[in-house]
């Protein structure tokens, strides 16, 4: 078996407690990249020479003491569009195709400081516009549950890499459901934690009222782990929250008697797949027996959630794209006639047609006819959506939803219909719009074997209360391996 | 719901057709291209119309829902302000801004010349 089908907390403990070296978790995560690629593509960028050389420098520290974290010598990915210094990052765009950061983000360096190794850069839809990482100017990421379906998006890479065994844990960012909707369609577990909870120093922005990076991990325990390491106040992001208890770890207790979760019974309308209706409602279930108050409830603005969400992405992302003009970084048109020639050529050859297509809509929402009627509306529709969270959550602690409609596409089919490729945002994209901490876990399997997720939603600064829920779920199941990393296990132990 | 008109797209460009569907003009896209800073190829126009305007029919939706005088709300919790102190570092990040530049000239970047 391999170091990797350990989860981060256990392989953490091995290299504290000697069993392992550094150098063995990094080689056995290269290994195991080296053989799963082909197959998956969860990567965009591998560099296990760098690993190596931290690897090095990690041991030396855990053994002279300098470092004790829960996360010292495990390895991890990091999505594209996170910088990391001296290693390229993308944003899975060929404009900036050759773009090696300077300086690393904030999340990034705190793991960094725990002792945990970076070992590459993950695949991801392009500046994070999507929800299958089919719009990557790489390629598309397969799911390690069936290489014929999608991993999801836009945080698909990383949670693929989780599933597929290839790290130990990843980082995702979360827009719209980004570090979510991948996780259910891959079997792991993620989290968007409040907003201003991480630093966004660092991460390329798309939609920055909106935006999080999180952990994507085998489970729960893990997700508290990292959490708690890279949640912090940070004066490079003037968005972030001086907020309290951090210490998400005591959460983790097997026992949600007495707590009170809703169930938004508009989740469970046309559109979502039989299989995976079920499946949450046997989750409810399970939570109920555990003691849980568990009832159903209306949410009022849910169908405008998405639109809003649409107008506000689309026009802070015409916004923050606009600094990718073939001058200070990335690609740069061959022939042009004068400047605004030149960047209107690098920026129209350099962007992707769904990142074009973002960038027209929200140009158009923000010009001066459609300021009031579209981006005004919207965030006002945002701040009832907001009033509303703030309501729900005076009767219950936390929300229950599905993660997604389905259970993960075939690749292709959503390119084919551009527009409805996103419905999958549905239910994760109100979480974004309130800024509330929202957390996707695995809770069974359709008849074809891929996975189903559930959602917890939190009120704000109350990650505590969805991964307590979360890890009393946790416990009555075992996780399930994907077929990929079971075939590697397979062929290893063979 | 208000017609369209009356509020101020229809001087934009953008009309239903038979009051259904949401048709963009070239001059629209044309328009919308200038303040995105992008030109397209003909065959992305199209593509770009079409997805346009199913994009316009559906957040129209937004318009129906009532919402009087709801605060707006830039950040979801009060962010005080957008600005920090500007401190004088004394650090000299040339070498590393210009580290990514496609063209570059000893301290500069390099860009046509506009005058």
């Amino acid at each position: 078996m391999s170091l990797m089908c350990l989860s981060a907390a256990e392989l953490g403990r091995r290299v504290r407690e000697k069993e392992v070296t550094v150098k063995e978790t990094v080689m056995e995560a290269l290994e195991e990249i080296g053989k799963k690629e082909k197959s998956i593509h969860s990567f965009i960028t591998v560099d296990g020479e760098r690993a190596l050389k931290r690897a090095q420098e990690v041991q030396r520290q855990i053994d002279q003491g300098e470092i004790k974290s829960l996360l010292a010598g495990v390895p991890l990915a990091v999505k594209d569009n996170i910088c990391t210094e001296g290693i390229r990052t993308t944003c899975a765009s060929k404009i900036l195709y050759n773009f090696t950061p300077t300086y690393s983000a904030k999340a990034v360096l705190q793991l960094e400081e725990a002792g945990a190794i970076v070992i590459g850069k993950t695949n991801m839809d392009e500046f994070a516009m999507g929800s299958t990482t089919e719009t990557s100017a790489f390629g598309v990421t397969r799911n390690p549950w069936d290489i014929d379906y999608v991993a999801g998006g836009s945080s698909g890479g990383s949670c693929a890499a989780v599933a597929a065994e290839e790290c130990s844990f990843a980082l995702g960012s979360d827009t719209g459901g980004s570090i979510r909707q991948p996780s259910a369609l891959c079997g792991v577990t993620g989290i968007k934690p409040t907003y201003g909870t991480v630093s966004r120093y660092g991460l390329i922005a798309y939609g920055s009222s909106l935006e999080q990076i999180g952990p994507i991990a085998r489970d729960v325990t893990d997700c508290a782990i990292i959490l708690e390491t890279i949640a912090s106040w940070d004066a490079w992001d003037a968005t972030s929250i001086k907020r309290g208890d951090t210490k998400f770890q005591s959460a983790l207790v097997d026992d949600v008697r007495g707590m009170r979760i809703g169930i938004p019974e508009n989740y469970f309308g046309e559109g979502v797949d039989t299989e995976v209706g079920e499946a949450v409602q046997k989750a409810a279930d399970v939570l109920k027996e555990k003691g849980a108050i568990v009832e159903r409830f209306a949410l009022k603005f849910a169908e405008y959630a998405i639109l809003a969400y649409y107008v506000l992405a689309c026009a802070q992302a015409s916004s923050n794209l606009a600094r990718f003009d073939g001058v200070k970084y990335g690609y740069r048109t061959k022939a042009y006639e004068d400047l605004s020639d030149m960047y209107q050529k690098s920026r129209s050859e350099g962007f992707g047609e769904e990142v074009k297509r973002r960038i027209m809509f929200g140009s158009f929402v923000l010009s001066s006819d459609c300021y009031d009627l579209y981006y005004l509306k919207a965030l006002r529709t945002a701040s009832l959506i907001k009033q509303e969270f703030t309501e729900v959550f005076q009767r219950y602690d936390v929300i229950l939803t599905p993660t997604m409609p389905t259970t993960a596409q075939r690749i292709g089919v959503s390119a084919q219909t551009p527009f409805q490729m996103d419905v999958g945002d549905i239910y994760t994209v109100s979480a974004n719009l309130a800024g509330l901490p929202a957390i996707s876990l695995p809770c069974g399997r359709a008849k074809n074997g891929l996975p189903i997720g559930m959602q917890l939603i939190g009120d704000c600064f109350l990650e505590k209360n969805i991964l307590r829920v979360a890890y009393a779920f946790e416990q009555t199941r075992t996780y399930e391996r994907s077929s990929v990393a079971r075939c590697s296990t397979d062929a290893h132990d063979l | 719901m208000k017609n369209k008109r009356e509020i101020g797209v229809g001087s934009f460009g953008v009309e239903k057709k038979d009051g259904t569907r949401t048709m963009i003009s070239d001059q629209v896209v044309k328009r919308v291209e200038g303040l995105a800073g992008l030109r397209l190829s003909s065959q992305e126009r199209e593509l770009v119309k079409r997805d346009m305007g199913r994009m316009i029919d559906c957040v129209d939706r937004l318009l129906e829902l009532e919402i009087g005088d709801t605060m707006l709300m830039p950040y979801v919790f009060p962010v005080s302000s957008g600005f920090r102190e500007d401190i004088v570092t004394g650090v000299d990040h040339r070498k590393d801004t210009l580290l990514n530049a496609p063209e570059r000239k000893q301290d500069w970047f390099l860009v046509p010349k506009t005058v």
